[in-house]
């Protein structure tokens, strides 16, 4: 009997193209993603080395950064400007693919890749992006490299790479009503921190994970980096293989039948051994609000912010005491007293046309809270599409949210979508690092529907009392 | 990419963990389509004011650690985005090394792709380093051939590196060249699995 493999022992052993003693492996990628912020340098890199692209059609390219979500057309910014047109104009001399921002499938690149099909099982994907870890979803190795190495698989359509260590996070039970998947990964940093995964490639199992969506699997896989793990993965099931059923890049009639007969394959075996295993009970997780400046800083909105003299140690102490400073926070303080001025549903966590759903159920016949700015920005501009077609654009603006083009937006903040100093959000984002969404901005990161209860009610609101009062 | 061998420097003590990349190079700097004069935009948000004036409390502006080419950091040093723009900006800033208990993934790749040498040592280390950065006028040297870091004061100390990292490091190679040695490898992997 053969020994029992993890998928991403499976997904190494079909990519290897060149093993040698005492060097990483060198693995073959499947698809490359590109956008306009992490690739001029590298293809700078291949024109001055007199290189080309080995594989222009296993790359895709779409400008999702720094696009203006509003009048999209008026770039203000000359640099922005100059990056975008920088793209479109490498694209153009290396033959690939690009949805530019003209292009109906212009998008978050980890939302398109999905979206097109391009994403599949046992893939090897990269891009010049953290958030890659997204794709995982599907039962892809898909992770973020930086500009030198976009560079690289530009020129050789490899990378160099040492296997990864497995870990195993096991989410057993089930989520209560109104828990989500954001709330599921939040609560898992929250609970074991923003390293536990570095050096690891994470396995997403479990009874909890099986009954996710693919959009829901995304959110999860989405923030494998915020705990440190390059990629984060589910192996593929049969809802993996409904939702790629008639996308645009994914094969079709025997083909497709093929296909699904070996993305099933790909499956961890019954008895595969991780390097580590963690679990978790979904039952016990509640909506979840971030309180500090990186994303394991979390906790239940039913709870209330730290106290950095309860620390068990003096950096313990110190890393608290600098958050709640930089965030404006009091020790003790409830979660649900904290106001804020800003809602950002958006970015390739949560902007896809269930979290959008999800949200519009919530303002549905509500108005945003006098205090609170309130933008939606879906993640593509076919969610757009699809959401106007709901009807979903028109119950936000009748709430008093602003409806916009896609685009990566207001969670990093580098086109015109910025928090003002000193001003809080509630974002559906990933990272609530200092500065993010502008200089000395707060954000707290949260679900979509709670997000958008935070905005009817100007402060954070479990979104299940919300839902209740609105029944009764 | 500067061969680096070894380096003798000014030590600079970022006493902090979880030090993301947003810190290192804040996102407003990241439009540029050069590689280079990213070292003026580093810990931007830690060392100006909104009107660009310095921050003096920021330990970096003062003139002590001017000329600083070895960063010690706490734990998780470079999480989070992937820019590349963050060892840009520590190398065009003048860090040659960087010595932390561990360091994120990407941002370790990205140091080694850049000639700077992140070398992860015990915790313990790290806050006898940092300790004495803050204290006094601080120097250090990174020997990589012979995978040492040392002081004239008697503290020394081994650090793992990987073979294949040492050699791309000591020689200043382009990992692209190497692998195009291998091209006929990824000639016969496309014939054989994705078709050519």
């Amino acid at each position: 009997m053969t020994q029992p493999k993890t998928i991403v022992e499976k997904i190494w052993d079909q990519h290897v193209v060149h093993l040698e003693k005492g060097k990483p492996d060198l693995l073959y990628i499947d698809l490359h993603l590109i956008h306009e912020v992490t690739s001029p340098q590298a293809f700078e890199g291949l024109r001055m080395n007199d290189r080309s692209v080995r594989r222009p059609e296993r790359t895709y390219a779409t400008m999702d950064h720094n696009v203006p979500t509003r009048e999209r057309h008026i770039i203000k910014d000359a640099v922005s400007k100059k990056q975008m047109e920088t793209l479109k104009q490498n694209c153009d001399e290396f033959g690939i693919p690009l949805a530019d921002i003209d292009h109906p499938d212009q998008g978050i690149v980890h939302v398109i890749g999905p979206e097109l099909g391009l994403t599949q099982p046992g893939k090897t994907i990269v891009c010049g992006d953290s958030h890659t870890s997204t794709h995982g979803a599907f039962g892809a190795l898909a992770f973020g490299i930086g500009t030198s190495e976009v560079e690289h698989v530009l020129a050789t359509q490899t990378l160099w790479q040492a296997p990864p260590k497995t870990l195993n996070v096991k989410v057993n039970g089930e989520l209560g009503t109104g828990v989500t998947a954001k709330d599921l990964i939040l609560a898992v940093i929250g609970k074991y921190g923003v390293r536990f995964g570095t050096g690891y490639v994470i396995e997403y199992t479990g009874d909890a994970i099986r009954s996710l969506t693919m959009e829901q699997r995304m959110t999860v896989c989405n923030m494998s980096i915020e705990a440190g793990a390059r990629a984060g993965l589910i192996s593929p099931d049969e809802t993996t293989v409904e939702y790629l059923r008639g996308k645009r890049h994914v094969p079709e009639g025997q083909a497709f039948d093929e296909a699904r007969d070996e993305w099933l394959a790909l499956a961890s075996d019954e008895g595969a051994v991780y390097d580590h295993t963690l679990e978790i009970d979904a039952s016990e997780i509640e909506p979840q609000v971030t309180w500090g400046t990186n994303p394991g800083m979390c906790l239940p909105v039913s709870a209330s912010v730290p106290d950095p003299a309860e620390a068990t140690t003096d950096n313990k102490r110190a890393e608290i005491e600098h958050a709640l400073n930089y965030m404006d926070l009091q020790p003790n303080q409830p979660i649900s007293d904290i106001a804020i001025e800003h809602v950002f549903i958006g970015s390739c966590t949560n902007s896809r046309i269930s979290d959008l759903q999800k949200a519009a159920e919530i303002v549905r016949g509500k108005t945003v809270h006098s205090s609170v700015t309130a933008i939606v920005v879906p993640g593509s501009q076919s969610v757009k599409q699809q959401a106007e077609a709901e009807g979903l654009d028109v119950v936000f603006k009748q709430a008093g949210f602003e409806w916009r083009d896609a685009g990566c937006s207001m969670c990093l903040a580098m086109n015109d979508d910025v928090i003002p100093p000193g001003e809080r959000c509630a974002s559906t984002s990933n990272r609530n690092f200092e500065g993010r969404q502008g200089t000395d901005a707060r954000t707290h990161l949260v679900s979509p529907e709670m997000a958008a209860a935070a905005a009817i009610t100007g402060h954070f609101t479990d979104v299940r009392q919300f839902t209740n009062a609105l029944q009764h | 990419m500067e061969p680096i061998r070894k380096h003798e420097g000014l030590v600079y003590p970022l006493n902090r963990s979880n030090v993301d990349t947003d810190q290192i190079i804040p996102k407003q700097f990241l439009k540029r389509i050069e590689r280079q004069g990213f070292g003026q935009f580093l810990f931007y948000n830690w060392r100006f004011h909104h009107d660009g004036s310095q921050k003096e409390d920021f330990s970096l502006n003062q003139p002590k650690y001017d000329g600083t080419s070895i960063l010690v950091a706490g734990e998780n040093f470079g999480c989070g985005s992937s820019r590349e723009h963050a060892p840009w900006a520590l190398e065009d800033y003048g860090f040659k090394v960087i010595l932390a208990p561990s360091f994120a993934d990407i941002f370790f790749n990205n140091c080694i792709k850049n000639g700077i040498l992140a070398v992860t040592l015990p915790e313990e280390e790290i806050s006898q380093l940092i300790q004495k950065a803050e204290n006094e006028t601080y120097h250090l040297t990174a020997d990589l051939k012979n995978q040492v870091i040392y002081d004239n004061e008697g503290f020394k100390t081994s650090f793992e590196v990987n073979d294949y990292q040492k050699e791309m490091l000591i020689n200043g190679w382009d990992d692209i060249s190497v692998t195009l040695t291998h091209e006929n490898k990824i000639k016969q992997y496309e014939s054989k699995k994705v078709g050519v």
